[in-house]
């Protein structure tokens, strides 16, 4: 027996060993194969952001070359100053900035007081309401468009900045779904601390939840930002007046001239001026931006 | 929140409807005061959701120019889509061919992409952004810049084809690949369903791989009886919002080819909105019916969703 032993005991090592070798070599194998498909897909995502922002340095010549070319041959800064002459960027980001400032702040005020409304207290019919409210997130904006035109149109709000400013102030669905859900994880206790010492319903509100809340309002304002900065459809209906257009209009106007259509290292450097703003708060508010697209899928 | 949708709809079954009368002096004045906070939101809902709602369907009957009032025609709106408009079944096409695919590249990909992600990899916040920084570009910008990746002649795109020695493929002037060239564009946006998927992964409990993995199960074993079935609530939320969204696909169509070539890219909303907004004199009530056979569309996938929901999602606890 013993004799069997010493000859099989370094052959079931071995093979051990070799099955250890192999498992590791496929290990490293996996992860090379796991940061070589990373780094593919970052490239896809990444190379036509890229390429838009080295072709707005582009002198026009290089832009249709094929196979195409990623660093200008000369930096011609003045691609910038020439895209102004086309287009009034001042007006425009004016505008913008007039639709999502004032956007913003009604989202805020009116999301958040509404979802302090459904969170904190009862009151009859309020999970039905709140079941409406969740169902109104499923309606398609195209059933609702051309009636809200026609009341608009009737009422003179056409070519005006009401219509993309005013519904905001009567909160929206999404938003308010966010803000309860956060203003249900504050304890209960806080606020009956806070009646005890003789606080107002009012005082409670902006003075204890409002500050609690603070991860779920800029949540809110990021997305607000968002939506209002990037906004097509609504500006597209509601500002026919030159003078009124926004950001995304006029960017499109730029795009669409007759003449213009060639112009595509203009149009870079056009799209790169109204891309930057929410890059740079993307990237200030990163952690808030994943937060945001995590809410919506958010199991409540 | 398809999930939340449920679990509203389940609490209020078997709850006591509470009465007003009913109600306690304190109760009441706490009701009050929730009411006096929501009545924004009452407001708002009354204004931009039940009246346009009732009166796109009203409008849906009638021949509408705007400038003269709109006139009662039944249901000739409906008959005039229903059989004699070959761009409405045309659009409807287009339409569900983006539904579809776009769906299964979001939820594919996004899937596939979080469970790379999520595979222990170093650097998990950089890549995240890399992937996620595409979708929250503005739409126009994003349509240009594609235009050019697309353009036929010098397109990145093309390029990147010819790279793996394929010919190259003029995407919008060939009404065979126009629709193809949305889907690839619209991977742009898995960023957005692969953080919520992430999301969803992170929040698996270790612990049961650890047990699966004890009980010699391999990786697609894993995948197919752990992880999956754990993320079902996700997915069908996932599922549920982008077949809402695809339905209405419109600005990158309408700034990138306005339906050409020869209506190859046409879609629902665009044909909507040109009857509504660019064809003179506008035909307020064609849209609107328009609007509302959509609308039905949505409802009846909406509702096959949310009720085979019971079979194959899987809720813990």
């Amino acid at each position: 027996m013993t004799t069997v032993n010493n000859t099989r005991q370094p052959y079931i090592l071995e093979q051990a060993r070799r099955r250890d070798r192999q498992r590791r070599l496929w290990q490293i194998c996996g992860r090379l194969g796991l940061y070589g498909l990373l780094v593919g897909v970052s490239l896809w995502y990444m190379a036509p952001l890229f390429w838009m922002f080295m072709s707005s340095f582009m002198p026009l010549e290089q832009v249709g070359i094929f196979p195409p070319e990623w660093i200008p041959r000369q930096w011609q800064f003045h691609n910038y100053t020439d895209a102004l002459d086309f287009w009034d960027f001042g007006n425009s980001l004016k505008n913008t900035l007039i639709i999502t400032i004032f956007s913003l702040i009604g989202d805020l005020a009116s999301s958040t007081i509404v979802a302090y409304g459904f969170a904190r207290f009862r009151f009859p019919f309020r999970d039905a309401l709140f079941l409406i409210l969740l169902a109104t997130l499923m309606l398609p904006f195209a059933v609702r468009l051309i009636p809200v035109y026609i009341a608009y149109n009737e009422i003179g709000w056409v070519n005006t900045f009401w219509p993309l400013i005013a519904p905001n102030y009567f909160g929206s669905a999404f938003y308010i779904f966010i803000c309860r859900q956060f203003f249900l994880g504050i304890p209960q206790d806080l606020l009956d601390a806070a009646k005890i010492d003789g606080a107002s319903e009012f005082r409670i509100f902006t003075q204890v939840m409002v500050p609690l809340a603070k991860p779920a309002i800029v949540v809110i304002a990021i997305l607000s930002f968002q939506n209002s900065w990037n906004d097509f459809l609504g500006p597209l209906i509601y500002l026919q007046d030159a003078k009124l257009h926004t950001l995304a209009i006029g960017l499109y106007k730029f795009q669409s001239l007759p003449g213009q259509g060639g112009q595509y290292h203009l149009q870079m450097a056009a799209s790169v001026m109204m891309v930057m703003p929410v890059l740079i708060v993307f990237f200030m508010f990163q952690k808030q931006f994943i937060q945001g697209a995590n809410l919506s899928g958010m199991k409540g | 929140m398809a999930t939340a949708f449920g679990s509203q709809l389940r609490a209020l079954r078997g709850v006591r409807r509470e009465r007003w009368r009913d109600l306690s002096p304190m109760r009441k004045r706490e009701a009050r005061f929730g009411l006096l906070f929501i009545t924004p939101w009452i407001i708002g809902v009354l204004l931009f959701n039940l009246f346009p709602f009732v009166a796109s369907f009203i409008l849906s009957f009638t021949r509408y120019n705007v400038v003269e009032p709109p006139v009662w025609r039944g249901l000739d709106n409906y008959s005039k889509i229903l059989t004699d408009d070959p761009l409405f079944w045309k659009s409807l096409g287009n339409t569900s061919v983006y539904v579809g695919g776009s769906v299964a590249i979001r939820i594919v990909l996004g899937f596939a992409l979080a469970l790379l992600l999520n595979a222990k990899v170093r650097f998990l916040g950089m890549w995240r952004t890399l992937f996620y920084v595409p979708s929250v570009v503005p739409i126009v910008a994003l349509s240009i810049v594609w235009l050019y990746v697309l353009n036929a002649r010098a397109g990145l795109l093309n390029w990147f084809l010819t790279l793996f020695g394929l010919p190259r493929v003029r995407w919008f002037a060939d009404p065979d690949y126009a629709m193809l060239a949305f889907l690839i564009m619209s991977t742009t946006w898995v960023g957005v369903t692969m953080v919520i998927f992430l999301a969803g992964l992170q929040g698996i409990p270790e612990e049961y791989y650890d047990a699966a993995k004890i009980d010699g199960a391999n990786w697609l074993q894993r995948l197919r009886r752990v992880t999956v079935p754990l993320m079902t609530p996700t997915i069908y939320l996932n599922v549920l919002i982008n077949i809402i969204a695809a339905f209405q696909v419109f600005t990158q169509i309408f700034i990138m080819t306005g339906g050409s070539p020869r209506d190859a890219t046409r879609t629902y909303v665009l044909h909507l909105f040109d009857h509504a907004f660019q064809y003179l004199p506008p035909e307020m009530g064609y849209s609107s019916a328009l609007a509302w056979i959509l609308f039905m569309i949505i409802f009846v996938f909406t509702a096959v969703i949310v009720v085979s929901s019971r079979r194959w999602v899987f809720y813990q606890g």
